[in-house]
Formats: C-alpha cells, sequence, structure tokens
C-alpha cells in the first residue's frame, strides 16, 4: 500500500471516530442538554473531517462539511439558538456527512439531491439568524476562509445572569485553591509551527484551560505585503495568565512545538516589575462595574491573530484587510508604550470577565477540566490473538504443573503448593486482562441504530424515539462485528410489525409516539441484549393463521402461547399483509435466530398483547471459547457445543427401535428421532454401542432438526478455547474445531450439524479409519 | 517439477538426517522448526491413515503424519523413543513421527545423485535425490507433498 493511501485509511477510521462523536453530541442535544464544551466537540469534529477531506480532494464532502461547519459555529458563537428543530436538521445532516464519508471512501457518489436538500436546510438555518447574512451567503458560496475563533473569544451563550454575580463568588473562591500566579507568555512562532500543521489558536486555547488569560497580538515584525513571505510567521502572541497550575505545565502545552517556535514564560512574582497584583485589580474592575467597553475583548487584535494561522486560506482581499488590520494594530500598540499604564488595566479588564467565562466552566469541569478523551491506541488484531493464544497456553501450562505436582503428593500447605496457588490467580488474571483486550462496547453497534430508527419511521410514517441501555457493556470483537445484522433486523421489525400506527395507538390510549428499547447487560458469563417495543404484541391468531395457510403447520396443530411465537423463526414465515421495503419479505426471523445460533447464541421472545414484545439475545462473551459438554466416545474425549445440546438421557432398551438394516430410531415422548452412534459416525468403533450402555445427547442443528447422539459416557461441561484443524490441517467432516484440554492433550470439538446431515447422505461407514490409508 | 528443497541448496547446505526403519533420510534443515518425543495423538476421524492425529504445540493443534506410512514402509508403533521432527510446509505446519534423528549434515550440490529408476512411484514422489555420506545412502526428500491433498480425500 503507498503512503497516500495508508494515510487515507487512517484518515477513514478517524472520520467513523468523528462521525461517532458528531452524532453521539447531538443525540444528547437532543435530549435537551448542552454546553459550549459540547458544540465546541461537534464543530472540532465536523472541522476535522473537513480538513482532511481537503486534504485528499474530496470536493463533494468538503463541500457538505463546509455548510455544516459553518452553522456549528454559528452555535458556538450563541448566534443561532438550540432547540430541537435546529438539532434535528443537524442530525440529518450528520447522517448525510456520514454518507459523504463513506461515499467518498468506496470512490462512489453520495445522493447529491438530498445532500443539496439538507445544505439548503442548513444553510437557511444561518440565514435565520440575525447577524450579517452577507457574511453567511460568502461562506456557504464555497470561499475557503474558516474563521478561526479564539476560546476565550466565544462569549458564552446568552448568559442569563448578570456578570458581577458570578464573578464575585469566583474572586472570593479564589484564596481557598491553590495560589494563583500570573504569568507573562511571550509565543512567537516560527514558520515551521505552521508547516507542521500547528495552530497557534488551539495552543492559546489549551493555554487557557489552565486558567484566565488575556492575550494580545504584536504585529510589529509584518513585513509590508510585497516583502511578505506567506509561509512565515511574523506574530508575537503576550499572554498574560492568571492560573494556580506550576510553570511546568505550561511548558507543557507547547510540548509539541517545541523548537518550532520562541517561547518565554515569566511570573509576575519573578519579574519584580510586574508586581501588580492581578487579583486586586480583578476585584477592582469589578467592583467598579468595569465600563461596557472595557470588558469586551479589544477588538483590534482580533482580526489579525484569526486570519494569521492559516495564510493559505484566506483569498488575497483578506491579506489586504488583514495587513490593513496589523497596521491598525501597530499604530495602537505604539500608542500604548507612550502611557504604559493603560494597557495594564486593559488586560485587567478583560481578565476579570474571562474569569467570569471561565468559573463556571471550571467549577463544573472540576480539576480534570474537559472529559480527556481516552488514550488509545490501534493494534494490529492479530497481536492481540497471538497473545490471546500464548495466554491459553500458559494457563493450560499451569493447570499442568499443578496436577504434576500434585502427583508428587506434596502437603497443600508447602510453598511450591502455595506459589502455584498464586501462579493459578495471576495466569486467570492474565487471561482476563487479555480477554479484555479483544472486548468491546457494544456501543459502535448501538450507535448506528438512531439513524436506523429514523429512517424507518419516516419510511413507514409513525413517530419512534429509540431508548438504548448498557452502551458500555463489553463483549468481543467478533461477536459485536456480526451483531449488526441481526439487531438491525430486530428494530426495523419492531418498528414496521411491533408498533402500531400512530392513529391506532392514540385510539388506544397510549402516545402517539413509540418507543423501541435496545438494552445490554452481563447476565452469567454471557452477554443478553434486548430488544422491545411497546406496540401491540403478537397477534398470535394472526400468526397462526399465516403459517396455516403457509402449510408451515398442520391446520389442527394445537400450539401453547410461547410455540406460537417461536412461529416466526421459521423459515418463511411473514405475516406482513404487504411486502414493503423494510420487512415482510419472509426472510427475517429465521435468518437472525440462524445467525444467532451460529454465534452460539439464543434467542426467545415475550409477548403481551397491547403491551409490546421482547427479544431477547443471550450470547457468550466470546468467539474464542465457548460453552462445551465433555463427553467419552471409545476412550476420545470429545466436546459438543452446549448450544445445540437440549438435553441428554438414558436410552431405555424399549425405547430403541431398529430402522431398516442399518438405522437406529430412539423414541422420546412420542416422536421416532435418528440415534446416531458418535463413535460409528466418526469411525472410531465398527459396530455401534449397545444403546442401553452409552448416554444420549438430545441435540438440534441449524434447520430445527433433531436427532439423538450416543456417547459412552457424559465427563461434564466446561468452557474450552476454539483452536482451529484448518490452520495447520484442513477441515475434517464432523469436527468444528479443537481445544486443548487441562491434561495438555487435544479433544475435537463436535460439528453437531455436520453429523447429523452426514447421516442423511451416507450410511454409516463400516472402515475405522485406520484403514482409510491412502 | 520444481522443488524448492532442492532449488535453495545454495553450494552448501545443511540437512537434518532421520532413521526410519533401517533407511536414513532427510530434509533441509531449514524447513525443521524442533524436534521434540512422541506424545500420544488424538485422532481425526474421516483421515489418511499416515495421519496420526493432533497434537498440542504450545497452543497450535499440530497434525502428526506418519513419515513411515507416507513413504509406504508400513505403519509405525510410536514409543516414547520415537521422535517428532516440527517442519514447516508452505504455512502451515506439521509434525513428521520418525524412529530417531541421526546427524546434521553439511553438504554441497553436486554430492547429490538422483533417485535410480528402482524405486516404486511412491517413493519417487517424495525421495528428490541420495546422498552418499561415510559409506551411509541418505535420501533427501522433499516435504511439499507430504500432506493429503484435496484428491486424497476424496478417496
Amino acid at each position: 500500500m503507498d503512503p497516500l493511501a495508508a494515510i487515507k485509511v487512517t484518515f477513514f477510521q478517524e472520520c467513523e471516530e468523528q462521525l461517532a462523536e458528531l452524532e453521539s453530541g447531538l443525540l444528547v442535544m437532543q435530549d435537551g442538554a448542552h454546553d459550549d464544551e459540547m458544540i465546541n466537540a461537534l464543530f472540532r469534529a465536523v472541522h476535522s473531517i473537513k480538513g482532511g477531506a481537503g486534504t485528499f480532494g474530496l470536493e463533494a464532502l468538503v463541500r457538505f462539511a463546509h455548510v455544516f461547519e459553518t452553522v456549528l459555529d454559528e452555535m458556538r458563537s450563541g448566534k443561532l439558538p438550540v432547540d430541537g428543530n435546529v438539532v434535528a436538521i443537524m442530525l440529518r445532516a450528520a447522517d448525510m456527512l456520514a454518507d459523504h464519508v463513506r461515499a467518498a471512501r468506496d470512490d462512489g457518489t453520495a445522493d447529491e439531491e438530498r445532500s443539496r436538500a439538507i445544505a439548503g436546510e442548513l444553510a437557511n438555518l444561518c440565514g435565520i439568524s440575525a447577524d450579517g447574512p452577507d457574511e453567511v451567503v460568502e461562506e456557504i458560496e464555497g470561499l475557503d476562509f474558516v474563521p478561526v475563533a479564539f476560546a476565550f473569544d466565544d462569549t458564552p451563550p446568552p448568559a442569563p445572569e448578570p456578570e458581577p454575580e458570578i464573578a464575585m463568588p469566583a474572586a472570593a473562591a479564589e484564596p481557598e485553591g491553590p495560589p494563583r500566579e500570573t504569568w507573562t507568555i511571550t509565543f512567537k512562532p516560527r514558520a515551521a509551527l505552521y508547516a507542521s500543521g500547528n495552530e497557534t489558536a488551539f495552543l492559546l486555547r489549551e493555554l487557557q484551560r489552565l486558567g484566565d488569560m488575556d492575550v494580545t497580538v504584536s504585529a510589529a515584525a509584518l513585513p509590508l505585503l510585497q516583502d511578505l513571505d506567506p509561509e512565515e510567521g511574523y506574530l508575537v502572541w503576550t499572554v498574560s495568565l492568571v492560573t494556580a497550575a506550576e510553570e511546568t505545565a505550561i511548558r507543557e502545552v507547547f510540548e509539541f512545538v517545541d523548537g518550532d517556535c520562541d517561547i518565554e514564560v515569566k511570573s509576575a512574582r519573578a519579574d519584580a516589575s510586574g508586581a501588580l497584583d492581578v487579583h486586586a485589580l480583578i476585584a477592582m474592575a469589578t467592583a467598579a462595574g468595569a465600563p461596557a467597553e472595557a470588558r469586551e475583548p479589544s477588538p483590534a487584535p482580533m482580526p489579525a491573530a484569526a486570519t494569521a494561522p492559516e495564510p493559505d486560506n484566506s483569498d488575497l482581499m483578506e491579506i489586504i484587510k488583514f495587513i490593513d488590520d496589523a497596521k491598525a494594530a501597530v499604530a495602537a500598540e505604539e500608542k500604548g508604550e507612550i502611557a504604559p499604564s493603560l494597557p495594564a488595566a486593559d488586560m485587567a479588564a478583560p481578565a476579570a470577565k474571562a474569569a467570569v467565562g471561565q468559573s463556571a466552566a471550571a467549577a463544573q469541569g472540576g480539576a480534570g477540566g474537559a472529559p480527556q478523551a481516552g488514550q488509545t491506541i490501534r493494534v494490529d488484531l492479530e497481536r492481540v490473538d497471538r497473545l490471546i493464544d500464548l495466554v491459553g497456553e500458559l494457563v493450560i501450562n499451569q493447570a499442568m504443573l499443578a496436577q504434576r505436582v500434585a502427583e508428587c503428593g506434596l502437603a497443600r500447605s508447602s510453598s511450591v503448593a502455595i506459589g502455584l496457588d498464586d501462579l493459578e490467580h495471576l495466569t486467570r488474571e492474565i487471561q482476563d486482562s487479555v480477554m479484555a483486550i479483544r472486548a468491546q462496547p457494544v456501543k459502535s453497534v448501538f450507535q448506528r441504530m438512531p439513524r436506523l430508527v429514523r429512517e424507518v419511521a419516516a419510511m413507514v410514517g409513525k413517530q419512534v424515539r429509540l431508548v438504548t441501555e448498557g452502551e458500555g457493556t463489553e463483549v468481543d470483537k467478533t461477536v459485536i462485528e456480526r451483531l449488526t445484522d441481526p439487531i438491525t433486523h430486530m428494530i426495523r421489525n419492531a418498528i414496521d410489525h411491533g408498533l402500531e400506527k400512530t392513529e391506532d395507538r392514540v385510539a388506544r390510549g397510549k402516545p402517539a409516539e413509540g418507543t423501541v428499547r435496545l438494552a445490554a447487560l452481563h447476565r452469567s458469563g454471557r452477554i443478553v441484549i434486548e430488544v422491545s417495543d411497546d406496540g401491540a404484541g403478537i397477534n398470535r391468531e394472526r400468526v397462526k393463521n399465516s403459517a396455516i395457510s403457509k402449510g408451515l403447520i398442520p391446520a389442527n396443530a394445537d400450539l401453547s402461547d410461547e410455540e406460537i411465537d417461536n412461529l416466526i423463526f421459521m423459515p418463511g414465515f411473514s405475516t406482513a399483509a404487504t411486502v414493503s421495503d423494510i420487512s415482510g419479505r419472509g426472510v427475517g426471523m429465521d435468518v437472525v435466530k440462524r445467525s444467532i445460533q451460529a454465534l452460539g447464541g439464543r434467542i426467545t421472545i415475550a409477548s403481551e398483547p397491547g403491551r409490546g414484545s421482547t427479544f431477547t439475545l443471550s450470547l457468550p462473551l466470546t468467539l474464542a471459547v465457548l460453552d462445551g459438554m465433555v463427553v467419552s466416545v471409545c476412550g476420545q474425549t470429545l466436546v459438543a457445543p452446549l448450544t445445540g445440546v437440549v438435553e441428554t438421557l438414558q436410552p431405555k432398551a424399549s425405547d430403541v427401535r431398529s430402522l431398516g438394516p442399518n438405522g437406529t430410531v430412539i423414541q422420546i415422548r412420542e416422536t421416532y428421532l435418528p440415534l446416531i452412534d458418535v463413535g460409528v459416525q466418526l469411525g472410531y468403533r465398527d459396530t455401534p454401542l449397545l444403546p442401553t450402555s452409552g448416554v444420549a445427547l438430545l441435540v438440534e442443528g441449524e434447520g430445527g432438526a433433531r436427532a439423538a447422539l450416543l456417547v459412552d459416557t457424559i465427563q461434564g461441561q466446561r468452557q474450552v478455547v476454539i483452536k482451529s484443524l484448518e490452520a495447520n490441517y484442513r477441515k475434517v467432516p464432523g469436527i468444528a474445531g479443537a481445544t486443548i484440554l487441562g491434561d495438555g492433550r487435544v479433544a475435537l470439538i463436535l460439528d453437531v450439524d455436520s453429523v447429523l446431515s452426514a447421516k442423511v447422505t451416507e450410511p454409516p461407514r463400516n472402515q475405522t479409519l485406520l484403514a482409510a490409508a491412502g | 517439477m520444481t522443488d524448492p528443497s532442492i532449488n535453495q541448496m545454495a553450494d552448501r547446505s545443511e540437512l537434518i538426517s532421520f532413521r526410519i526403519g533401517a533407511q536414513e533420510f532427510c530434509v533441509d534443515i531449514m524447513s525443521v522448526r524442533e524436534i521434540r518425543g512422541w506424545a500420544p495423538a488424538t485422532p481425526l476421524p474421516q483421515s489418511p491413515g499416515f495421519i496420526r492425529g493432533v497434537i498440542n504445540l504450545r497452543g497450535a493443534v499440530l497434525p502428526i503424519v506418519d513419515l513411515a506410512a507416507r513413504l509406504g514402509l508400513g505403519f509405525t508403533e510410536p514409543t516414547a523413543r520415537h521422535v517428532i521432527i516440527v517442519a514447516r510446509i508452505g504455512n502451515q505446519v506439521v509434525g513428521l513421527l520418525v524412529d530417531a534423528v541421526c546427524d546434521i549434515l553439511t553438504v554441497t550440490k553436486d554430492t547429490l545423485q538422483p533417485t535410480p529408476d528402482v524405486a516404486c512411484e511412491m517413493t519417487k514422489a517424495f525421495v528428490k535425490g541420495l546422498l552418499a555420506i561415510d559409506g551411509r545412502m541418505i535420501s533427501l526428500i522433499s516435504l511439499t507433498d507430504v500432506l493429503p491433498d484435496a484428491e486424497l480425500e476424496a478417496a
């Protein structure tokens, strides 16, 4: 893979993460909660998608992301109120953005018409907002200039409280915290800083997290236009920061640009000339009721500062405007030098204002400030699997060692035995931790569902609310990957079949909006996923009639409620009167059931007429281990997957009948089922075991076919680690895989389905495997 | 038919030699991963007779080929003195059951003699040449066809 392609792959991976963050943020907002940090996060998500897309020349994506970003920026600056309507449009826009990303990734094209429609809606949002429609239109028309607002410039959305009231407690609270100090930081980025993709605004914003700050920019070094090197850094920022943080924390902010800029950090205390007590100034400014104009951040340096970090994004007009502004700034600075006491006062006033804005956020965020994104690394899955294999081996080895020590007859209290016990605990812990590496929260599946619900609900014209619970429930990655389809299917079904039409709901006195609940939880070593709706429940009469008319069951069948409910898992079953886009083709729940069974899981239904239905999936936490019944056949140990075993029984001579030359059937509660001797089937022995001296496992295959498997004895139930036979050999008929027992020997895992189907296709062989020598 | 075990034989190459019954064989040492003692194998159903079954090699499931049976020299009755040569064939790892490992030989390519015509077809399929070393005759065998392929599965 060439490097660009590799970077592109990473970009799309990151896009998925950003999209997920975007959607979850919007969903939280939909519930009415929002704060500046969240809007900022949404903005950043869209912005970085746009940025990356620009790099790769993905024009459609850039265009759409740009409009989206503009709207978010309006929202961020408080010009656009956050309400349900706006969030709903944004959710649709997020879906569209996801489509664009996927289209770009797969070299396809997104639905341009829909994209334009949504972009139009977004643009309308901005149009509504009172402030400067010209500027907005200009932006939407694709002028690729991004206003980079400083964090401290983010006027908090219409703050209802009068400012002094907040400032006072903030000032009063100060003495309780660690001593705050004023630092003067001079920051002069060099060209290399911009060249490596850093952005001064981000650094300054980072700095702002540490405390209250006031920033001035000096454009004194700025040359005339003809001498201007667009890639050079000419601006110098002077930051006055009031913070409790140490100098190292301040320097840490600039850690990544170390060497690409000149940075000077001075403490006001150490600096004798800076004896001005900023705390006193803040108090003074607040007490004096700080003249309104002084509280506004001085406007002159702002545009200059805003445009500077992205010179290549600006067009010529912008550069000229920027230089004019810069000249004004220079002039202002020169004036300032004449009266040095003035800027100090100016500095204090915005600082006081910043304190107002910050204190609330800081109080909420606690010491940690903004919630930190989890630190993650990307690791090749193969490496993790290798580690899991090795740890599995370690566990087996440890068990073998313990067994050998026990054989030596050492006392339980001997130091060797005690050491072994410790080792056992350690190995178990290592195993759990290693398995946890592969475990991921089901969130990645759940977060795709809101979109699905929106789309399906719109298609069938129902109002649906999706409630998710237990998103953080963790399960093995391979299980997660295979969960999406069944869950998608069940949710579609819940909306299409489960929920009544809106008018029917209202007629029955239910809320017009139907609720679909998707929940995940851990229960006794398995993950349980529930999909429930508050709809009409299963119409058993209709289900039964439909099954009869399709010939799935005899007309006179006498079925319990549970049996009728389970009819919907039968292949070819459908009650939908009309085949819709969404469901009703009769390929539905049977596919769901089969894919769940393939994962070693079970699916059950609980339905109450008029109250709704609940589908419950129970799945193993990982596909690497399997719950098995350990049995002996001809001195060999075999493992039968527990999911296929319905019951076990001791055959009675009176229940076993011969059928044909080789066939044997067993009578179990009025039905005759084939009795298959596993030893003969696998070629371990020629003559079948006497049925009464063995144990029969009643098993059910994928298609619902049942049979009794005859084995010698049952050793017990155990969780076993699944190993592949194909890796070093090839697929063996009747065998699903292998596992390693506690004594270090290999035991084979029975493939129940293949054993069942083999009974149909070929008669029991009369040759041993050894005789089949080639 | 090209055979990597011969093509890879540079001017000097190292071979590992082992004994089955009274005959001595050798394989390229580069394909040998390790040598271990016999451990009881779990028999595999529906497999050719020369597949003794599978053993656990540090967590991997390793098929064991009874090389004597594979070469048509009869089945081995393995004892604790028998040896498994763990060899890599393509991207698979298999165990070869032999009587004993003898020697590590350093040979040059020109010492390899072509297989005389007396051998039966089965032997010819595996023996890629003969080496005469200290009065002993050692057959160089190719491992590529040791595992059963799809045709044998049908048989």
